[in-house]
């Protein structure tokens, strides 16, 4: 079941004791539709994980309100209450593979749906499950996770947070450091988990490729504020947007850029994708 | 004739002694002074075990590095790490300072540098990767981005030699691994300084002087990035050159070698 997520001029900052950040969110308003693939990117530091924290209760606001799904999170929520919102809401983190800690890789995964009250017997069987669903073989329950390559590890972490069958997924950077194919399998995965389950699934990215490639949807942050919610493609089509909000465009669309700027020749459409670009230089009779 | 900066001859290396695979086997290559070369592989091939060996993190099984002439031992290796940075993929693994500034101030210090020079250094470094407005900040507090621009700021107030980076562009924006690797690149002409960078990134390899390819602990290619893109490879090769292959299978005539950026534009307007 999909679920609908709402900010509601959120703010949040962090408290290290007695000293305050600056605001990390600020007045964040945004709707992010029930089933959509949101890809959200801006410069370092503009935000980007702080929103993905605000959707699960790890970053709590300080101003205004967060739902999911019929549940709220309001600045005086209590921790016990957050715990329904972290069954729905899934996160991975920036390199997730730091957060295994267990003697195998069965117990790892078994974790979190234990602390949610599955049975031990009931989670044993969703890990063979899921160990699945990320392109591995059952024989890796009873190895130790710090056995496995860098990839593999990434895919058990990510194994860990489909055992809680979250309906709304939450991902920062899950490519990062990984080889292209190594990459470009977890984002397929995560792709059809989106497509088949119906899920919402937010996912913070530096790469455009990924963008195009996978999201409908874009979220833009600066300084802590959201600047642009849009299609994927009206993002992308409006040059003077992006370089106003430091962002990059997909490969194809840069190279697109570059001829025209060089050549004085304008292509007929505004390209995402290598196929685009191909398309495009052969209708003009270019190639 | 430059001279060579690095010299490796020979290394192998396995992790486990009791396994017959070897994680490098008979690694040999050099690599001349103010030279930018990128080593590209799988994950598993062996890349990062080969940067931790140089800056003397790994011990070779057998072999030789030599280092501006001199081998890197237990001896040496002290001295050499003044002389060869390093830059690890995952930034949170190397903060010691309280603020951005006390971090990038650690080394130095270590070395007993007199505090106006280290206050200039750090100045410097910081500018360079664009942090300044951060020197104040807690850098367990940044984001993934920043963090990596303070970890390079932090090697780069060494002023080494050579640099090696481990994938330490991964967590940055694409406009600002950008820009950063122009920065490194006037860093090179001003400087001379050696830069060895471990990426996936084939876009950035194809900008280097020379790519050097692992698979499986051997060294697969090695050369400038117009030889090693050539051949028919299961990577994804640069843009322009996906973009050829793209055309090539709607069977159009476009010329049969690799081609860079600037080359295709052209090709295509012709």
């Amino acid at each position: 079941m999909a679920m609908e997520v709402n900010f509601e001029n959120v703010s949040a900052d962090y408290q290290l004791g007695p000293i305050r950040s600056p605001l990390v969110l600020h007045s964040v308003d945004v709707r992010i539709e029930s089933g959509s693939y949101t890809a959200v990117i801006g410069y370092t530091g503009a935000g980007k994980s702080s929103l993905l924290k605000a959707m699960n209760g790890l970053l709590l606001p300080k101003e205004g309100q967060i739902t999911v799904g019929d549940l709220v999170i309001k600045p005086d929520k209590n921790k016990h209450a957050l715990k329904s919102i972290r069954k729905r809401v899934g996160m991975v983190f920036q390199f997730p593979e730091s957060q295994l800690f267990a003697e195998t890789v069965e117990k790892d995964i078994c974790f979190g749906p234990m602390n949610f009250g599955v049975s031990k017997d009931e989670a044993k069987e969703i890990a063979k499950h899921v160990v699945e669903q990320v392109g591995l073989t059952q024989d890796i329950l009873t190895k130790s996770p710090f056995s496995l390559s860098g990839g593999q590890k990434r895919r058990i972490a990510i194994a860990g947070i489909l055992a809680m069958q979250p309906d709304i997924l939450v991902l920062d950077e899950p490519g990062a450091g990984l080889d292209p194919n190594g990459r470009k399998e977890i984002m397929d995965l995560i792709a059809s988990w989106h497509k088949d389950r119906g899920m919402t699934t937010v996912l913070v990215t530096h790469d455009m490729e990924d963008v195009v490639t996978y999201a409908d949807r874009v979220i833009v942050m600066e300084k802590g504020q959201i600047v642009l919610h849009d299609y994927v493609e009206k993002v992308f089509a409006n040059q003077q947007q992006l370089e106003k909000w430091h962002l990059d465009v997909p490969d194809a669309r840069r190279f697109q850029l570059n001829f025209e700027k060089k050549t004085g020749i304008v292509l007929p459409k505004v390209c995402l994708t290598i196929e685009d670009l191909a398309d495009a230089f052969i209708e003009v009779g270019l190639a | 004739m430059p001279t060579p900066i690095i010299e490796v001859n020979n290394l192998i290396f396995r992790y486990d002694q009791r396994l017959e695979k070897e994680t490098l086997s008979d690694i040999s290559f050099s690599i001349d002074k103010g030279e930018w070369v990128a080593i590209v592989g799988h994950n598993g091939s062996g890349k990062s075990t080969l940067a931790q060996m140089l800056v003397g993190l790994l011990v070779p099984q057998s072999g030789r590095i030599t280092i501006a002439g001199r081998e890197l031992n237990d001896d040496t290796k002290w001295e050499l790490r003044r002389r060869i940075g390093m830059v690890f993929q995952n930034p949170d693994n190397q903060f010691i300072g309280t603020t951005v500034q006390d971090d990038v101030a650690f080394c130095l210090e270590n070395l007993n540098m007199p505090y106006d020079e280290m206050k200039t250094r750090i100045d410097e470094a910081l500018e360079m990767v664009e942090m300044s407005a951060f020197r104040e900040h807690d850098p367990s507090r940044l984001s993934g981005g920043q963090k990596q621009r303070v970890a390079i700021a932090g090697v780069l107030a060494l002023k080494p030699d050579v640099l090696v980076l481990d994938e330490a562009l991964v967590m940055l924006d694409p406009r600002s691994r950008r820009e950063l690797l122009a920065s490194l690149q006037q860093l090179r002409s001003t400087q001379n300084i050696t830069i060895i960078s471990i990426t996936h990134d084939m876009n950035e390899a194809a900008s280097a002087d020379r790519i050097l390819m692992l698979r499986e602990g051997h060294i697969e290619r090695c050369g400038p990035p117009q030889d090693v893109f050539q051949g028919e490879l299961e990577w994804e090769p640069p843009f322009a050159e996906k973009l050829r292959r793209t055309l090539l299978k709607r069977n159009r005539s476009v010329p049969n070698s690799y081609m860079t950026e600037e080359e295709m534009v052209h090709w295509l307007w012709k």
